[in-house]
């Protein structure tokens, strides 16, 4: 099944075109990564997914990127994209309040302001980020006095927590030690029954660890696509081996 | 040799305006502490002025019901201007450097010159007459700029990946500014708001022909009412009450000195964060 | 629905920031209005230069020279005191002060900025009116002593601004100087204080701006003389003082000629605001 399918997509930022003719169609219920080194414009074509670069001044998108067959540039609501579309970012970024508000930020953003509705998501979310064991006697804490590694995981709860489909995951353990960034490679592996996970990544032992398909990128191109095994071991362009085997980048 | 000789001259400049600077200001404080804490007594705290008992109660009374007053009239404007400047108003925006400008020429302002313009407008104009509305209405203006400028720099503090975050969660841009934005940046906005507190309970120039020069505990919006600086003013070119002026600056150091202090301990919360 | 709200308040906070536009509209128009037919009525030389201000005589003299010379001068006098103890603080505060001091004088400059005018004025009239007597005879309401206030009350603004502009300066150029065998003193001198120019010279400007300005302090200890002084130990009145002084009991074209008197206090104001900002456009 195609969950979201890229067309012909070119992105602009003023003059600098930072996407190139990008066609692209990325299975549900897989872990899709993005690799390339930096500048290539695999976190910019991410958050194309779910139209964060409207927050970015003169930048100017052609094409089409269809989720479920809906094209998400046409007349949708873009909250309501973005609740489909959930993401982590790079660098931990939990709101300087409690945990628990933290998590039942995004549900009450949709109307959701039952205690006990909020109390059962809280505890689902936090137990699908596998992090509920840890924290569930503090919820009230701030959630600024958890670890690195402990804040990302609470990120992640709060993008589960408005139910997305799709979750998008922008170098989310680059800013974490080994350990932290091992639990949550394991937790996105776990993640992908229920969602379909993108994520990029200028790790490419990580992305062959756990995606089942990559992608890779150079100077706005996407220059190879296959699943993982196949990329990594016989890829067909030399820049893809050039890269992997880490000669640039 | 000489250059030796001249960086010794250059260190003692350096350490006697020092010394003179801060020698003035502990010298101002405790000449004022003690020349005013004697006469403080609780009669200058009573609920009537007269001329024989010079209460400074009813100005305190007028002191807090135009700092709020002020704070209720100015906090939205400057709230909501730097929300515009910060959130809304894009790089290219002409309208923020004409916005900028016209803050920065209102804080230049002498207060007298706010006086002035509230005599005309707000007593004189609108009829307002000498009261504590026309005063607040004058004082607002004049912390308007104030206010604006710390709470657009603490809403510029507050780090992008949190709106990024909100907005990543399907938040729209009102529910992002009031429950994100806002929040993480009251520390500073509150620091603005108390430093304009202290250019209220400071002001007397822009005062006393807009609030007045009553001594009576305010009955309306639209009664003539003085504040303690006004207060304070009045006594001692009156001169015949200087005792009790002596006490009335010890009261407002101590006001300045809380707010200060006050100001200063949310300030640091802000850089911990 | 929401995006109707989302659209509404948007257009509230934009009114919002225009009503600060408005606001000085207001003050600009509402002075004009009421000062300008003054001046007009008296003629521009005669009410900017001519030294005779009697506005209660037959027939009455609106001259408001004096008033000019007397802002001059004591806004002059003020930089005197105040800048050089001011700017020479300021390198104390940036250079030689250890760490647990600087965390008890930078409070002590902020309480020095706090201190409302009719305290700093009162102890003017207390303290500083008495000295001058004693010390260089006249009746101590004088240049003298307003300067000397008004140089004390411009001393945190010009070492705020200063400090935080020498402290722009890049250290390399610190290190430089003494890397060629300048000592501390010739480094910060002859290297720190010329790269932070504009700073330090902006925080003069800010200070006359608050000295120009100021109005109860000096009221208290000037003397109030709406004449050409013939020396320093001689009273003086400023623009400031004249509008407060008889703002309370002035009609028509007296009071009009003291909303003139504030126009003339907010073209001052105007000009070093504008010779402020580009002083700023070029400092660190």
């Amino acid at each position: 099944m195609i969950k979201i399918k890229i067309k012909d997509l070119n992105l602009y930022y003023g003059d600098f075109q930072a996407l190139k003719n990008i066609n692209i169609s990325i299975p549900e219920n897989k872990i899709t990564a993005f690799i390339g080194p930096s500048g290539c414009g695999k976190s910019t074509l991410l958050k194309s997914l779910n139209r964060m670069n409207d927050l970015v001044e003169d930048c100017t998108i052609k094409g089409q990127v269809l989720i479920d067959g809906q094209n998400i540039y046409g007349d949708i609501d873009v909250n309501m994209l973005r609740k489909k579309v959930g993401m982590v970012f790079q660098k931990p970024n939990p709101f300087p309040m409690s945990i628990y508000d933290n998590i039942a930020y995004g549900p009450r953003t949709h109307g959701i302001n039952s205690k006990v509705k909020l109390d059962e998501i809280v505890e689902e979310s936090l137990t699908k980020a596998a992090i509920w064991d840890e924290i569930k006697d503090r919820l009230k804490k701030s959630a600024l006095s958890l670890s690195g590694g402990q804040q990302q995981r609470v990120c992640i709860a709060r993008a589960l927590a408005v139910n997305p489909e799709v979750l998008l995951m922008d170098e989310s353990t680059s800013a974490l030690d080994p350990i932290s960034t091992a639990k949550i490679e394991e937790l996105v592996f776990d993640l992908k029954k229920d969602y379909t996970i993108i994520m990029v990544t200028h790790n490419t032992q990580q992305a062959a660890r756990v995606s089942d398909n990559t992608a890779f990128f150079l100077n706005g191109e996407l220059v190879e696509y296959n699943d993982t095994e196949t990329l990594f071991r016989v890829p067909k362009d030399r820049r893809t081996e050039d890269y992997i085997t880490g000669r640039f980048g | 040799m000489v250059a030796r000789r001249n960086a010794k001259v250059i260190k003692i400049l350096v350490y006697t305006a020092t010394v003179i600077t801060f020698g003035v200001l502990l010298f101002l404080i405790g000449y004022i502490l003690v020349k005013g804490i004697p006469h403080l007594s609780f009669s200058l705290f009573e609920l009537e002025y007269t001329s024989e008992n010079v209460s400074m109660f009813p100005a305190i009374i007028n002191t807090l019901v135009m700092t709020v007053l002020s704070l209720v009239i100015a906090i939205p404007f400057g709230l909501f201007t730097a929300i515009y400047l910060v959130e809304y108003a894009k790089r290219d925006n002409r309208l923020v450097g004409i916005i900028r400008l016209t803050a920065e020429t209102l804080a230049g302002i002498p207060s007298i010159v706010y006086g002035l313009f509230g005599l005309l407008f707000f007593v004189t104009y609108m009829g307002w007459g000498f009261s504590i509305l026309a005063g607040s209405a004058t004082l607002s203006i004049m912390i308007l700029p104030l206010i604006m400028r710390t709470t657009e720099e603490a809403l510029q503090s507050v780090p992008a990946s949190l709106r990024e975050a909100s907005f990543g969660l399907g938040a729209g841009k009102l529910r992002t500014i009031f429950r994100i934005v806002v929040p993480s940046a009251m520390p500073g906005i509150l620091a603005g708001i108390i430093l304009a507190i202290g250019r209220i309970v400071g002001e007397t120039a822009a005062l006393i022909y807009t609030a007045g020069t009553v001594a009576k505990l305010p009955q309306g919006l639209f009664s003539s009412g003085r504040t303690l600086s006004v207060h304070m003013y009045t006594l001692s070119s009156e001169g015949f009450h200087t005792d009790e002026a002596y006490a009335t600056a010890v009261v407002l150091l101590i006001i300045v000195l809380m707010i200060n202090t006050i100001s200063a301990i949310i300030a640091k919360r802000v850089t911990r964060t | 629905m929401r995006k109707y709200k989302e659209i509404i308040m948007q257009n509230i906070f934009l009114l919002a920031a225009l009503a600060t536009i408005v606001a000085l509209l207001l003050i600009c128009f509402f002075l004009f209005a009421n000062g300008l037919p003054a001046i007009m009525g008296i003629g521009f030389k005669g009410f900017l230069l001519n030294t005779d201000w009697s506005p209660n005589d037959i027939p009455p003299s609106y001259g408001i020279f004096p008033m000019i010379i007397g802002s001059i001068s004591i806004t002059l006098g003020a930089i005197i005191v105040g800048v050089p103890i001011g700017i020479l603080s300021a390198v104390f505060m940036a250079f030689y002060c250890p760490k647990g001091l600087y965390r008890i004088l930078k409070p002590g400059t902020e309480l020095l900025a706090g201190i409302p005018s009719v305290v700093y004025g009162f102890f003017g009239l207390a303290v500083l009116v008495p000295l001058v007597r004693n010390t260089f005879g006249g009746n101590g309401n004088s240049i003298l002593t307003a300067s000397i206030l008004l140089g004390i009350m411009i001393l945190p603004t010009i070492i705020a601004v200063s400090e935080s502009s020498i402290r722009a300066v890049p250290n390399q150029y610190y290190e430089g100087a003494l890397a060629l065998g300048a000592t501390h003193e010739r480094a910060i001198f002859k290297t720190i204080l010329p790269a932070a120019k504009s700073g330090v010279l902006a925080s003069v400007v800010l200070g006359i701006g608050r000295a120009i300005g100021e109005t109860m302090a000096v009221i208290m200890v000037a003397g109030n003389q709406a004449r050409i002084p013939g020396s320093i130990l001689k009273g003086i009145r400023t623009l400031t003082a004249n509008i407060v002084l008889e703002m309370g009991y002035a009609v028509d074209m007296h009071r009009a000629a003291l909303i003139a008197t504030g126009m003339v206090l907010f073209l001052f104001i105007l000009l070093i605001n504008i010779a402020f900002h580009l002083l700023k456009r070029r400092s660190f």
